[in-house]
């Protein structure tokens, strides 16, 4: 049985201008101590996707559908009692910028020891106990004596520890990580990384990490999800993804990646932006940046269907397979920026 | 904290000095003879020149200044009036206290009215209370308080006879007849109102507009995230990051609300400072006005001081820079 299984979650919101279907039924599950890379650009649901997850999203403009079973019990349709028991508690969540995400006028351990109680029923102290073993944990140097620092005595690597810490403090099961590196500099999303994947040995938690970056999928997924216009665009383990790309925008995503095995000239760039989710492109959503586009595209929403010889792998595109394998290995070759 | 007090301090004397001598200035730009009103329309040339020389007025404005300022130095006096001889210092302290009663009660007042509304409103954008208090704001700023007051004073005292027109009660039992706190509270509940919706008004607007931005806050977000009640969430993260502000303004309208207390007092005829003020410019007295723009200084650079202390201690980073 799946941790957390999603069903066809829907999430639209409304505007001045209209309902905007921000999250267009997405199916996916992740397993116990695993972890699940949700990849695509900005503006593609995939933040939204979490924030249904959790309740987290303004009540008064949103409507959501579909399911989203947690150990068998559907988060969406759940009490708010209840499902205030189990966010923090069964599931956390780290925000991608720890500058904002933490409140500026109370101590970091009045934070983490906030957290501790709403769920434990132990005493003050032995919060504050917890939080300093936490605050060790993830590598906060003399953290008995930053313990009672506010936030901005912090820098931005210190600040995401403290948040990590504070998801952590619960042991949660799973863990929603929604863009964690994205604001920090280049050699502290590496410790970040690498203090994420310590923890999930340590504390055995399943983590769903957004992000816009290939390279953390690489490095810390078990499964991807790629999302385009609110909708998954190919799903699957991370080799499949990385081996044999199925979907003409993960070949985007893929290509623009600066890689250091092959010589390119140039890197791929996907053109255009990505479509106005107030009026999604009719047939796929893709199509008008689609350097394959067919007729068809224009006129007939793909499905998400698997793989012929692989039912682990599902891609949403009407490119025949012999294609899709002969670009995704002249890609993987390094000579795709010039057949494009 | 120690540095900081000491500049703070230095610059409330150096504020000190700008306002007492734009007082100075203002006062003797204005065309007008004080020794000849102090001396009484009857009086003689010869007589006025008399009176002149005894208040001071033959010297010039910078010996006149430096003799003020040496007063209030060394004899911690304001003088005495130049019309009527009484001690500045007896005035001022007379009067301080309804003017203060005014004012703390008003913002008591206008506090206890905005914090709850304000938070509500932005709780329930667009709610009928949203709305309703959305009108009474506009009302509010709208409205001159001496109009407000007169509205108050013909409904209230004259048609139905709740409150009493004019007049003020000290909260001790004083020599005027009445007195103890609940004939001043009697007497005071009109001005009181008329304060409140004056400034309630702006503070609506203005808590309505923090708490909504405060709850767009990520780490309201993460408050949530934790599973925090809502209450809890309000409470704690939202609450104190949004009356930061509030607090701020609190401290500079003080000097405003004095202003307002002007208005105020001349309606219920409450001999405050207000009262005191307007009288003494009418009479050209001197040294009342004076004795009135230093107390008034003084109290707004205290108020102000002791407003940074408080914003120090509920913000950190303030605490710290």
């Amino acid at each position: 049985m799946a941790l957390l299984e999603v069903r066809d979650l829907r999430t639209s919101f409304r505007t001045d201008d209209g309902v905007v279907k921000a999250v267009d039924g997405v199916d996916f599950s992740i397993e116990k101590g695993k972890t699940l890379g949700i990849v695509g650009e900005s503006g593609c649901g995939k933040s939204v996707t979490c924030l249904t997850i959790m309740g987290l999203n303004n009540r008064r403009n949103t409507i959501s559908s579909g399911q989203a079973l947690f150990k068998d019990e559907d988060l969406l349709t759940m009490n708010s009692r209840r499902l205030r028991d189990v966010r923090g508690n069964d599931i956390a969540m780290i925000f991608q910028d720890p500058m904002t995400s933490l409140n500026p006028v109370h101590s970091v351990g009045r934070q983490l020891v906030e957290a501790i109680l709403l769920h434990q029923d132990v005493t003050k102290k032995a919060g504050k106990a917890r939080s300093l073993e936490l605050l060790k944990a993830v590598g906060i140097p003399r953290a008995d004596r930053r313990i009672d620092d506010y936030p901005h005595q912090f820098s931005g690597g210190m600040r995401q520890r403290v948040m990590i810490a504070m998801a952590l403090v619960n042991d949660p099961d799973l863990l929603i990580a929604d863009e964690p590196t994205t604001a920090l500099d280049v050699t502290t999303q590496a410790q970040i990384l690498a203090l994420m994947n310590r923890l999930q040995q340590e504390f055995g938690s399943a983590i769903i990490i957004i992000t816009h970056d290939l390279g953390v999928v690489a490095e810390v997924a078990d499964d991807v999800v790629v999302m385009y216009a609110g909708q998954i665009v190919e799903r699957g383990p991370v080799d499949c993804i990385f081996t044999r790309p199925h979907h003409p925008y993960a070949w985007g995503l893929l290509g623009s990646l600066p890689r250091l095995d092959t010589d390119v000239e140039r890197l791929v760039q996907i053109p255009g932006q990505p479509p106005s989710l107030l009026n999604p492109p009719r047939g796929c959503r893709f199509h008008p940046r689609c350097p394959y586009v067919m007729e068809v595209c224009r006129t007939d929403h793909p499905a998400l269907l698997p793989l012929s010889d692989d039912a682990d792998h599902l891609q949403r595109c009407h490119l025949d397979e012999e294609t899709k394998d002969r670009e995704a290995a002249k890609l993987l070759a390094g000579t795709l920026a010039e057949a494009s | 904290m120690l540095q900081y007090l000491v500049r703070r301090l230095l610059w409330a004397a150096v504020l000190f000095l700008a306002v007492t001598v734009v007082t100075y200035v203002i006062f003797f730009i204005i065309p007008a003879n004080p020794a000849q009103q102090a001396a009484g329309k009857a009086a003689t040339t010869e007589k006025i020149e008399q009176v002149e020389k005894f208040l001071g007025l033959d010297q010039p404005v910078y010996v006149q200044y430096y003799r003020f300022m040496k007063r209030l130095i060394v004899d911690q006096s304001l003088g005495r009036s130049f019309a009527t001889r009484q001690d500045v210092n007896d005035i001022i302290f007379d009067a301080a206290p309804i003017t203060a009663s005014l004012v703390f009660g008003g913002v008591f007042f206008w506090m206890l009215l905005a914090v709850p509304i304000g938070i509500l409103s932005a709780l329930r954008p667009r709610s009928l209370l949203d709305r309703a208090s959305m009108t009474f704001v506009l009302i509010g700023i709208s409205a001159h308080p001496v109009w407000i007051g007169l509205i108050f004073v013909y409904f209230f005292s004259f048609k139905w006879q709740i409150t009493p027109i004019s007049g003020y009660c000290d909260i001790v039992n004083g020599s005027t007849g009445c007195g103890g706190p609940i004939d001043w509270a009697y007497h005071m509940a009109l001005p009181w109102a008329t304060f409140a919706i004056l400034f309630a008004a702006t503070y609506v607007r203005m808590i309505r507009a923090n708490v909504m931005e405060t709850l767009n806050e990520d780490y309201v977000r993460t408050a949530r995230a934790k599973g925090a009640p809502e209450s809890q969430v309000i409470r704690s993260h939202v609450l104190r990051n949004s009356m930061l502000a509030v607090v701020t303004m609190l401290g500079m309208d003080i000097g405003l609300a004095l202003g307002g207390a002007v208005f105020t007092e001349t309606v219920y005829g409450l001999p405050g400072l207000g009262r005191v003020a307007i009288e003494s410019i009418n009479n050209f007295d001197l040294p009342i006005t004076q004795g009135v723009v230093v107390f008034g200084t003084f109290s707004i650079i205290v108020f102000n001081l002791f407003v940074d202390l408080f914003y120090a201690w509920i913000d950190p980073r303030i605490r710290l820079a």
